[in-house]
């Protein structure tokens, strides 16, 4: 049978963000897979070096506007580092709660998704109402829906009241209602189970190898979570499960993320029910001392990893950020061939892709052991684009 | 006004169909849309309905602030829908870049690009502005 090679995206109706599979088919099955990202490039580290850290907590926030306080948290959380500060416990907590909001919101939205990926609309509209509870609370908290804004250096912008930790309780209650039932339906509806089961593998093996991480890892049957491995904050204090499914399929991503859920719920109710007293942030110094650190943090797709280097200034020499999305794209390949054409929209969709994190520019060389300089970059950048069509040679920067 | 043209408008009005595309956004502005067409919002009652290709489409909603690598994809789609059609920007990158104006790989504003016949600024732009706006757009046409 006669190969064909068709383009998915970067306009696509399956994709909601804008990257490029080029698939080759071989009757209905996929013979090989290649990705093409780079469509959402921005320059944001680049953009970082030139704004104080003040500046950049609001453009690294940016970087994705579903997780958003991870990016943040993961970003300040290297600035005190280096700055040596500790944020009050009352800040801390806070920061969990924004987090795990942030989770539950993430959470919800993507089964919306998934299920609207295989054509189960309801599910999506069911999951999308029930996330408005989510995003009423990170309204009433911060003030707004989706860019939170609520950390800065040496703690969080806001404070909660009583008023505001009865609502939340209450939202709290009707979505772990309605998550109970989301259990039953992803456990019991034949479409979905027929849609998910068996589809899109990656064995643990596969997955280690390839270096997955957070929902994807897990459902591969690896017991695998920043927020126990490492803990930052006070997740050490907090009693929740690591979620795990040994199906290294679909489905074990779906019931990871759904059971994820309910976790989420429990972190909340106990931040909400013992958060500590006192001050909601210290002063920090505008100026941070030279020095670099490395953020780990458990955002609702996986480990996010920032970079930050400090010299003595008010702003940052740089910034690295490895959004999660990047690790876990090296398995949505090997999920990919060899499936079925009908099913890469959830095949895809199952990691929880996110482009916007995902395009950062990154140079890969086994042997070079001497590092680039921007210089260097820039040109490879314009040989890059060139092949793509696209000059950039008379860029200012 | 030709009798054809009455018509088209007509029902470009009671019924508008759009495509979302995103050029460029943090998925900030994008969440916003889809959430102004579920539930809660239900951008449907208006006759607004979401299609996945540009040659159904009357107007294309675009967020974020047009990448250098989206650049001729943007202005394909564009031109790929048919006549009388209309271009949303929405958010602030849409809009004029927003926070990432400057940023190298950026053009900076979706009307840089192609024509823009509506802004929806904020950052996201809310449901509710995002209703405003197509409602705005539509009230428009009848003139
Ligand atoms: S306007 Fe704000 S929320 Fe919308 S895409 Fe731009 S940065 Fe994201």
């Amino acid at each position: 049978m006669p190969k064909i090679t068709i383009p998915l995206g970067p306009q696509h109706p399956a994709l909601k963000e804008p990257e490029n599979f080029m698939l080759v088919l071989e009757g209905e099955r996929i013979d090989k897979a290649s990705i093409n990202l780079g469509y959402n490039h921005r320059g944001i580290e680049k953009a970082c070096e030139e704004r104080t850290y003040i500046q950049d907590i609001y453009l690294l926030e940016r970087v994705c506007g579903i997780c958003s306080h991870s990016h943040t948290s993961c970003f300040v959380g290297c600035v005190e580092e280096i700055a040596k500060v500790e944020i009050p416990e009352r800040a801390q907590a806070l920061r969990i709660l924004m987090g795990e909001l942030e989770r539950a919101h993430s959470h919800l939205l993507w089964l919306g998704v998934a299920a609207h990926e295989i054509g189960f609309d309801t599910l999506f509209m069911y999951t999308w109402r029930d996330r408005e509870h989510v995003l009423d609370c990170l309204e009433l908290i911060s003030g707004n829906r989706i860019h939170y804004a609520m950390n800065i250096i040496g703690g969080v912008r806001k404070d909660i009241n009583a008023k505001q930790k009865n609502e939340i309780l209450k939202r709290m209650d009707i979505l772990e209602e309605r998550t109970n039932y989301y259990v039953k339906l992803i456990t019991q509806e034949p479409t979905i189970l027929a849609r998910t089961q068996n589809v899109g593998l990656l064995p643990t093996q596969e997955a280690l190898k390839r270096n997955a991480v957070g929902p994807t890892l897990r459902a591969s049957n690896v017991k695998s979570d920043v927020r126990k491995d490492d803990p930052y904050l006070m997740y050490d204090k907090l009693d929740f499960k690591v979620i795990t499914a040994d199906s290294c399929d679909v489905f074990g991503r779906v019931f990871v993320r759904v059971f994820e859920l309910i976790e989420s719920y429990k972190i909340i109710r106990q931040i909400i029910n013992y958060l500590p007293t006192g001050a909601i942030a210290v002063k920090v110094p505008w100026k941070i001392p030279e020095g670099a650190a490395v953020g780990r943090y458990e955002a609702p797709r996986g480990e996010d990893i920032h970079y930050v280097k400090a010299n003595d200034s008010i702003k940052p020499e740089r910034v690295k950020v490895r959004a999660p999305t990047l690790a876990n794209f090296a398995s949505v390949r090997y999920m990919l061939e060899g499936g079925y054409l009908a099913d890469v929209p959830i095949v895809i969709a199952a990691i929880d892709p996110c482009m916007s994190c995902t395009d950062r520019s990154l140079v890969l060389d086994g042997e070079k052991t001497s590092s680039y300089s921007w210089n260097d970059l820039r040109l490879m950048g314009i040989e890059f684009y060139k092949k793509k069509g696209i000059d950039f040679s008379k860029v200012k920067i | 006004m030709k009798i054809i043209t009455k018509l088209i408008t007509w029902s470009q009005m009671k019924s508008p169909w759009i495509i979302h595309f995103n050029s460029g956004a943090c998925n900030g502005c994008d969440i916003e849309i889809l959430d102004a067409l579920t539930p809660k919002y239900d951008l449907e009652r208006f006759g607004v309905l979401l299609k996945g290709t540009p040659r159904h489409a009357d107007v294309l909603l675009v967020s974020g602030s047009v990448s250098r690598q989206i650049h001729k994809r943007l202005v394909r789609i564009y031109e790929q829908m048919p006549n009388p059609k209309f271009v949303v920007a929405i958010g602030a990158c849409a809009c004029s870049g927003g926070v990432f104006d400057g940023c190298y790989s950026t053009l900076g504003g979706v009307d840089k690009a192609i024509p823009v016949s509506a802004y929806i600024p904020g950052c996201p732009a809310k449901p509710e502005a995002i209703i405003d706006g197509m409602i705005k757009l539509l009230a428009s046409l009848k003139e």
